[in-house]
């Protein structure tokens, strides 16, 4: 095994999320990040940004109509608001993440699950996205204005030909995964916590397995960036900005 | 998709303005005050933010109101839901039928990444929200542009997760109208974008009205 393919199998960082938690890293250049989810049934949010310039942050619009999709897989990528690319999507098993049904809040949490305060359930209190957000953008000096439209890996919600949304059930198996890789050095904030059109009633939030590992940004022939001509210009333009 | 047209009357309106194609426009509605935006020309693309004129960290959210919906088109009877999933105004009518607000707004940088590289120099809806609201605003800025209305686009969205900028369903005279629910504040980039058909490749005026509570 060379040097090489040895970074790209050990992870330096494993870890476990449970239901309820929130996390946040910087990931360099090149670093990946994987999120299993074990059990099936997963649900994680997440939100990104250019860690040295958190005005820049992923933008849902730009991501989407530079594609032309309305779901996330393997071969997409996530663009910022500066036409860069914040981390590409290297490996999908699920093939469809959302990026246009946002998050829930405590409101939520209280109409779905009830009253499930720390006072009554210590560190299994039912923890919400928004809160979970605020509380860890907040450790980077981010805020309210900084919370745009999110990904939620593991969730589809599909739409007809009018428009009408669907939770899709049972959409991720147990054992799936989805790796990103950071094309620029991308601050990622992830809460494992349900999605407001889950219509489960108990609060169950799946554990997700997290594994970052070393890596190199896109070559000149990765499927991200071959895979049509925005996303040529798109690594251009993020190459750009590191030289 | 529902047609709904207005009662009210033109000559009773207190604010009638022509904004060209090309530049913003931002103004603070009271609760119960009712805006037109007509499309003049058709097929125009009027990229539209909403903010709580009292607190602006409250602002439109695209998803929240697509999710709480159920549906991702708007139309007469959407309210506009804001980051704290208040409404923030409704729909009250439409004769054009479908507004998109997965699309959001052209800027230079995704110019260069949708179209060349050598696009940047072109005209875009963020650099005009950027400057209405560094002259016109205290205490906006590209922190709070996030994902926008775009009245009279059409983006159909397929059920495999395709999504395709058509054009566009308007046609010249066809108006949307908005009842402000709180004190909005309305932030409107008349779209210059010449690269694609949300437009017909020729960005046109649009005019604004705006009624008492009736």
């Amino acid at each position: 095994m060379s040097a090489n393919e040895r970074q790209e199998s050990t992870p330096l960082l494993a870890e476990q999320l449970r239901g309820g938690q929130m996390w946040s890293r910087v990931l360099r250049r090149g670093q990946r990040l994987r999120l299993i989810d074990v059990e099936g049934g997963a649900s994680v949010a997440a939100l990104f940004y250019n860690a040295d310039d958190p005005t820049e942050r992923y933008n849902m619009p730009d991501t989407l109509k530079a594609q032309h999709i309305a779901r996330l897989t393997a071969g997409f990528v996530l663009y910022s608001d500066m036409g860069r690319v914040l981390c590409s999507v290297v490996s999908d098993s699920v093939g469809w993440h959302d990026t246009i049904t946002g998050h829930g809040n405590r409101a939520h949490g209280e109409a779905a699950f009830g009253n499930g305060s720390y006072q009554k359930l210590r560190n299994d209190f039912f923890k919400n996205t928004r809160d979970n957000f605020l509380v860890e953008l907040g450790k980077y000096d981010l805020g309210k204005r900084d919370l745009v439209a999110n990904v939620n890996f593991f969730v589809k919600v599909a739409a007809d030909g009018e428009g009408r949304l669907s939770w899709v059930p049972r959409h991720s198996p147990a054992g799936a995964h989805v790796e990103l890789r950071a094309e620029l050095n991308t601050l990622v904030v992830l809460s494992n916590t349900p999605h407001p059109l889950d219509p489960s009633r108990s609060y169950a939030p799946k554990p997700v397995a997290l594994e970052v590992r070393g890596g190199a940004p896109a070559s000149p022939d990765d499927p991200c960036r071959r895979s049509r001509p925005e996303n040529e210009r798109g690594f251009r333009l993020t190459e750009a900005y590191f030289t | 998709m529902t047609l709904s047209e207005s009662p009210l009357d033109p000559t009773r309106a207190i604010f009638d303005q022509v904004l060209d194609s090309g530049l913003g426009w931002t103004h603070v509605l009271s609760p119960g005050q009712i805006l037109r935006i007509v499309d003049l020309e058709g097929n125009q693309a009027v990229d539209t933010l909403f903010y709580n004129a009292e607190d602006e960290t409250e602002r439109y959210s695209a998803v929240d109101t697509v999710r709480e919906q159920g549906n991702l088109y708007l139309s007469a009877g959407t309210r506009l839901l804001s980051t704290e999933g208040r409404v923030l105004c409704t729909i009250v009518a439409d004769t054009c039928g479908r507004h998109d607000t997965l699309g959001g707004a052209c800027a230079a940088e995704s110019n260069q990444v949708r179209y060349a590289v050598e696009k940047r120099f072109m005209h875009s809806c963020r650099d005009t929200f950027l400057l209405t609201i560094a002259t016109q605003t205290r205490h906006l800025s590209k922190r709070d542009l996030a994902a926008n209305v775009n009245f009279f686009m059409n983006v159909p969205v397929t059920p495999e997760g395709k999504l395709t900028f058509e054009d566009g369903l308007s046609a010249p005279g066809r108006y949307v109208e908005l009842r402000a629910e709180m004190p909005v504040r309305v932030l409107i980039s008349n779209c210059p974008q010449l690269n694609n058909p949300c437009n017909g490749y020729d960005p046109t005026p649009i005019r604004l009205l705006i009624w008492n509570e009736v």
